[in-house]
């Protein structure tokens, strides 16, 4: 009995933890609707910050100080940071914010180890906190009973601050609505500025409060970012009570779950983000969001079939991709091919964001699905290479039909977490069936055939597909299931009146986008002659989706450009520098300051600006005549 | 007029939020060609009314019964599917698109090409779309981006998308609010017209009573969930109760200036 | 290349522009090395530092039979489609003689696929995966550092000497640990058919949640553990046990945990009496190592960490094959290969015939606290050639060639 006790407030020492970083990002969230990649940056930056200086202040106080310190020079940095460089974006279409604070987490990995070095650090115990005490034969550390006791105090304050203070009410009118606040005459940019500052004190303040546990060191960040992403959702975006149970939630279901399933660790957060969120779409405490406004002058400008001049274009531009192999060597061909099976697998997730309005944060599930589909099919079935193309892919239809169906239900962030949980089931199980799919050793030998195999031959081949697939994508916008899809993001009310199943038409469009995605993973199982559970995994799923962004949502193209910029630079950078991930931050940091719109958003709004010019005479015209 | 068939039939139709009743045990009923308005103070409950006809709500109680079906209980796509078209009261289109691309998604629904992933939309239905749009006076906006318009063109835009598919009941929630008072008008005898002419029933909510007086053939009064009063304009005009909560209201529709009614 | 470029319709003048490029190295050798170096940079920084110290020593000594040998250095970012991007890019544009390096067994696992495909030598570095010379080994693909069996072997050695009976495991939850706690039970069963598994624990690699997994682990009371977690996992493991009490009256058998790379950051925390594989630097006093410490201070002033000698083997070990076979032919690399005996700072080892592993071995010892930092002690080298099972059963292992 004393056993279950003493896992039970081990369970809540790991909450305490959970939960401190949790609320920073419900409340920045909730605020600005910053989705903060950034907050485990932010959090492992805490912790250092504390390792330097509890290293160089003695004695208890010292300690102490510390922490406080370290979470407050990080929540000044945190300043810095947004209103140097979010301010700047957030007048852009939601989720760009998230391409930002990508950027600057690949930067912050970078730069602590050229400041701290790369071996992990070792922070001092807590001064008064060191030992444990006996529970019936069973020790507690007293660091975890400190812990204990500091997260319900920290919900009690946060609770104290908004409720009682005139700022937390301003910041609880802005979760609601910021444009209401706006016109209060509020100035809001500084009410962002405070909540961002308090949620990365709290992430800060989380990360310092590790050092005495744990190993400082520059994987932090991606250890603890997902999840808190799920117990934020879990617990209700904006809902700092819902993070609580959520946090508690998660890390009982792990004490207890490791009892008996002692692998369960590696999913248990998504298995209980996918369940809550399949019977509560809100998360436990969060309430139905807010249609999503559109950014007001951004989408005025309909979208339409390119031209027969800009058609002409484009297959002039394949023509030219296709003569590439006349002049480039083999390792640019391999190059080419990668890029090639990125725009499509970019395209699939730009076709589901742009014109679904579903914002999937785990599309790499159907690419990796794809990729062992044809693994399957060309290793276990001997299947030739033609027909695992073909088929292969299918495996990635199937995952996004039965996945597809859930998500749908959700919208906005809630469906980017469920499809994020089930791509990271989808993972697991990959990771976790040694016996089928070789676990995270993968399964090797998938090369093409000799009709395949040379790197020009392979590279025509991707280009090729990548190329009807672009244009597959093309016609299905202009197409009446396009629009139907259009209308169903624009006015889901308007479209339902009009007799549009937006369930359904969501649901298959998840399904052509899985289906492409598939397409994609299939090529890339054959360029890489293996597939490893990597392709199932969240950081390919973000490469996709900062792929999109960067070309830009608002288009009906913008991941081709995105897919090729991104890609070309983050191999090209690999290849040349060790500090990839900061230069490739950095970069992405100026392009979304650059381009608020993506690279080719910014394009699309020149050219139009220019031809309005010519269209604006006759307009008016027309406006006057019909007023008469 | 009384030869035509019922469209809508309502019987003691209920709803309740929580403890709170919205709607009370509200009967009535619509022939077609015929244009009911549906009055009442901000709160009576037209709303919910409406959210109801079309199943964007759930009854708590009572019957909906379309064109001889019974419809309480269906989602808007399917009473849609039954031919009832219809405006809201905060405009809904669709931004994104040009006026005309609003109505060609509206007609293609119409004709069950929703599925299809290979037609050029553009090129769909164009004439049926650019005749709608000629037929509220909309012609000459078919390519400009639906997020440009001004209100009022946005309020014909939804009658367009209402009517595409040859509707035989136009369920309209304030179609003429936030427009310029001769736009009211204009638009009103547009609808007017358009019913009489396709004898469509119109069923309509309405704050100025001068175009409520004007259009209406018959008038439904509610009040806190209840219809207190219906009949026509004159029998509901002298209704005295109908006239406390609207002189309450400091509502007197003969008092206004009727500017533009004679444009 | 040719044949391809006739696919399309030939530009001749480009392909002759291919030719001259290959000419052009003809007066150096190049080796293509590939690392994880910005996601484990606590690894592969003294592995470059070591390799490092190797190359400048070989081209010292006059080369590679009178050509300079320059070794171009890849990141792979720790994913194994990067890695191949890596080594396609090494051997198309930049026509290296072989490749090296790695860390990770499923980057290992993909470029070694990768050099089988493309008949590229390969001599695998740091990954541990037994796959990599037996169940999915190849001709091409040669690997340095002891593998998960042979330091499973050399513990499993010294825990069978323990009376403990009661048995429970901590690693982390990929093939690595799964694999390392495989052949330690089944080596240790083989020994000791007496003793008992009575708890294990997975905990994700990288996210472990230590006080639970403590806890679930003291809850089973076993008389001795093994670990396989290591880097951070290790330390927050280290922190929780100490604090509960988990390592009290517990023998402990840990993978790697002596080599200064996870031994280092425990600190004055280092838990007593462990037995464990690892590198302590500061008690070998062979000449051979000796020299190699010395080379290493003098040059970084630094002390090496183990991924520091096997950097430096690695290269030095290529440079043997090259030097012996005296051409860039992948099939002449492999027959100078197999069988060559090189020095290294832990003695001689050499390339086995029979699946392509060297005997480099490993040191076992116990853990201890010194002045605050934890040390080996009691460590002895053991002779990787003495931990491998039976020639018939490896030829059973490798797919027929």
């Amino acid at each position: 009995m004393a056993f279950y006790v003493v896992q039970f407030l081990t369970g809540l020492a790991s909450a305490a933890s959970l939960f401190l970083v949790a609320s920073g990002l419900s409340i920045i969230f909730g605020v600005t609707r910053i989705v903060n990649f950034a907050h485990g940056a932010f959090y492992m930056l805490g912790a250092y910050a504390a390792y330097t200086l509890t290293e160089r202040l003695s004695g208890a106080f010292g300690f102490w100080a510390g922490i406080l310190g370290a979470a407050l020079i990080v929540a000044a940095v945190g300043v810095l940071v947004e209103m140097i460089l979010l301010r700047r974006i957030y007048h852009v279409p939601e989720l760009f914010q998230l391409l930002a604070t990508f950027g600057l987490t690949l930067m912050v990995e970078d730069l602590v180890v050229l400041i701290w070095g790369p071996s992990d650090l070792l922070g001092r115990r807590a001064p008064g906190f060191k030992g444990a005490v006996d529970f019936f034969g069973q020790n507690i550390p007293t660091y975890d009973l400190f812990l204990i006791v500091l997260g319900p105090i920290v919900l009690a304050a946060l609770w104290l601050m908004f409720q009682r203070t005139r700022w937390g009410v301003l910041v609880r009118a802005a979760t609601q609505d910021r444009d209401m606040v706006a016109a209060l005459g509020v100035n809001q940019k500084w009410l962002f500025t405070s909540v961002f500052a308090l949620g990365v004190f709290l992430a800060a303040f989380g990360g310092a409060l590790q050092i005495p546990r744990d190993a400082v060191n520059h994987a932090m960040d991606l250890r603890i970012i997902v999840d808190v992403f799920v117990v934020v959702v879990i617990g209700g975006l904006g809902s700092i009570v819902g993070a609580f149970v959520a946090a508690v939630l998660v890390s009982e279901l792990n004490a207890f779950g490791i009892l008996i399933f002692p692998k369960i660790s590696i999913i248990l957060v998504f298995l209980v983000m996918a369940v809550v969120l399949i019977v509560r779409p809100w998360g436990l405490f969060g309430k139905p969001e807010a249609a999503a406004r559109r950014t007001p002058g951004l989408t005025l400008n309909p979208w339409r079939p390119l031209t027969t001049q800009e058609r002409m274009l484009a297959l002039a531009g394949l023509i030219l991709a296709l003569a590439v192999p006349l002049v480039a060597g083999n390792y640019a061909l391999t190059v080419g091919s990668e890029i090639a099976i990125f725009v499509i697998f970019a395209a699939s997730l730009h076709f589901l964001m742009s014109v679904g309005g579903l914002a999937s944060f785990g599309h790499a599930a159907y690419f990796g699905l794809g990729a062992y589909g044809v693994a399957f099919l060309a290793k276990l079935a001997g299947l030739p290479m033609l027909l695992c193309l073909l088929l292969g892919p299918l495996l990635g239809v199937l995952g996004a039909a039965v996945f597809g169906f859930f998500a749908v239900q959700l919208s906005g962030v809630y469906f980017a977490m469920l499809t994020l949980a089930f791509a990271q089931i989808v993972w697991s199980v990959a990771f976790q069936w040694v016996e089928l799919t070789g676990g995270d050793n993968g399964i090797l030998g998938v090369w093409p055939e000799k009709w395949a195999a040379s790197p020009s031959h392979f590279y025509c081949l991707s280009i090729g597909i990548a190329a009807l697939a672009v244009a597959a994508l093309r016609v299905l916008v202009f197409s009446p299931f396009g629009f139907a899809l259009r209308a169903n993001r624009d006015s889901p009310l308007r479209s339902e009146a009009v007799g549009i199943d937006g369930k359904r038409i969501q649901w298959t469009a998840f399904v052509i986008a899985g289906g492409i995605a598939g397409v994609a993973g299939a090529l890339f199982a054959y360029l890489k002659g293996s597939v490893f559970p990597d392709s199932l995994g969240i950081s390919l799923s973000v490469d996709a989706l900062v792929m999109v962004l960067l070309g830009g949502v608002d288009t009906v193209s913008g991941a081709v450009v995105g897919a090729i910029i991104y890609k070309a630079l983050s191999i090209w950078l690999v290849s040349q520098t060790d500090l990839s991930k900061l230069v490739l931050g950095g970069v992405i940091i100026l392009i979304v300051v650059a381009f608020p719109k993506g690279v080719v958003g910014v394009l699309e709004t020149i050219r139009n600006r220019r031809r309005s010019h010519s269209k604006d005479s006759s307009l008016l015209r027309s406006q006057i005549e019909s007023a008469e | 007029m009384s030869t035509a068939p019922t469209l809508l039939s309502v019987e003691r139709l209920s709803k309740s939020y929580g403890g709170v009743h919205a709607v009370r045990g509200v009967s009535f009923e619509l022939k077609g060609g015929e244009i009911l308005a549906l009055i009442g103070p901000n709160g009576a409950g037209k709303s919910t009314c409406f959210d109801m006809l079309n199943g964007q709500t759930r009854s708590s109680s009572g019957r909906i019964k379309l064109l001889g079906q019974d419809t309480t209980g269906r989602k808007p796509r399917e009473v849609w599917r039954l031919g009832v078209g219809r405006t809201f009261q905060i405009t809904a289109t669709f931004p994104t698109m040009t006026v005309r691309e609003n109505v060609q998604v509206a007609l293609l629904s119409f004709r069950r090409q929703l599925f299809n992933v290979w037609a050029s939309t553009p090129r769909f239905a164009e004439v049926e779309a650019g005749h709608l749009l000629e037929l509220v006076a909309m012609g000459g906006y078919a390519e400009r981006p639906c997020g440009e318009l001004a209100y009022g063109d946005l309020k014909r835009l939804e009658l367009a998308i209402a009517l595409a598919n040859e509707p035989k009941l136009l369920l309209m929630d304030e179609p003429t609010a936030g427009m310029a008072p001769r736009e009211r008008i204009e638009l009103m005898r547009l609808t007017a017209r358009i019913a009489r002419e396709k004898s469509i029933g119109v069923l309509f909510t309405e704050h100025d009573m001068d175009v409520v007086f004007e259009h209406a053939d018959r008038i439904l009064v509610l009040n806190r969930g209840t219809l207190i009063a219906e009949g026509s304009p004159e029998q509901v005009r002298r209704n005295p109760e109908v006239r406390a909560i609207y002189l309450g209201e400091g509502l007197v529709y003969d008092a206004r200036h009727r500017e533009g009614a004679s444009a | 290349m040719q044949r391809s470029r006739g696919f399309l319709g030939v530009a001749l003048a480009l392909a002759v522009g291919g030719m001259a490029d290959s000419a052009m190295a003809q007066s150096e050798i190049k080796i293509g090395e590939i690392n994880s170096y910005s996601l484990l940079p606590a690894f592969t920084e003294p592995y470059r530092k070591g390799w490092q110290l190797a190359l400048e020593e070989v081209n010292a000594a006059g080369g590679i039979n009178g050509k300079k040998l320059v070794v171009i250095s890849k990141d792979d970012g720790g994913k194994p489609a990067d890695a191949q991007t890596a080594a396609n890019e090494l051997t198309s544009s930049e026509n290296v003689a072989m490749l090296t390096g790695t860390f990770l067994s499923n980057i290992g696992l993909a470029v070694s696929d990768f050099a089988n495909q493309k008949k590229i030598f390969f001599l695998a570095a740091e990954p541990l995966t037994d796959a990599i010379t037996w169940a999915k080994g190849n001709r091409y693909t040669f690997r340095l550092r002891p593998s998960n069996y042979m330091q499973a072997a050399m513990l499993v050695e010294e825990a069978a000497k323990l009376p403990a009976k009661r048995w429970a495991t901590i690693a982390p939850n990929y093939e690595y640990g799964q694999s390392a706690v495989a052949v330690f039970k089944k080596l240790m069963s083989e020994k000791r058919p007496d003793i008992q598994w009575v708890e294990e624990q997975w905990p994700p690699q990288g996210k472990i949640d230590a006080g639970p997994v403590v806890q679930a682990v003291a809850a089973a009371n076993p008389e001795a553990i093994l670990n396989v977690t290591f880097g951070a996992d290790l330390v927050k493991l280290v922190r929780e046990g100490n604090t509960r009490g988990l390592f009290k009256n517990r023998s402990v058998v840990s993978f790697l945990t002596g080599e200064p790379e996870y031994l280092d950051p425990l600190k004055d925390e280092t838990p007593e009496g462990w037995i464990v594989t690892g590198y302590p630097w500061y008690s070998i006093k062979t000449p051979e190592h000796q020299a190699f410490l010395k080379a290493y201070q003098a040059k970084y002033n630094d002390y090496p960490r183990l991924g520091s000698v096997v950097g430096y083997q690695t290269i030095k070990s290529a440079a043997a094959i090259l030097a012996k076979a005296n051409s860039t032919d992948p099939d002449k690399l492999i027959a100078a290969a197999e069988g060559l005996s090189v020095p290294s700072p832990f003695g001689q080892i050499t390339f086995r015939k029979i699946d392509h592993q060297s005997t480099m071995g490993a040191f076992v010892g116990k853990t201890a606290l010194k002045d605050g930092k934890g040390i080996m002690v009691d460590s002895v080298y053991r002779n990787g050639a003495d931990y491998q099972p039976s020639d018939a059963e490896v030829a059973k292992l490798r797919p027929k060639e």
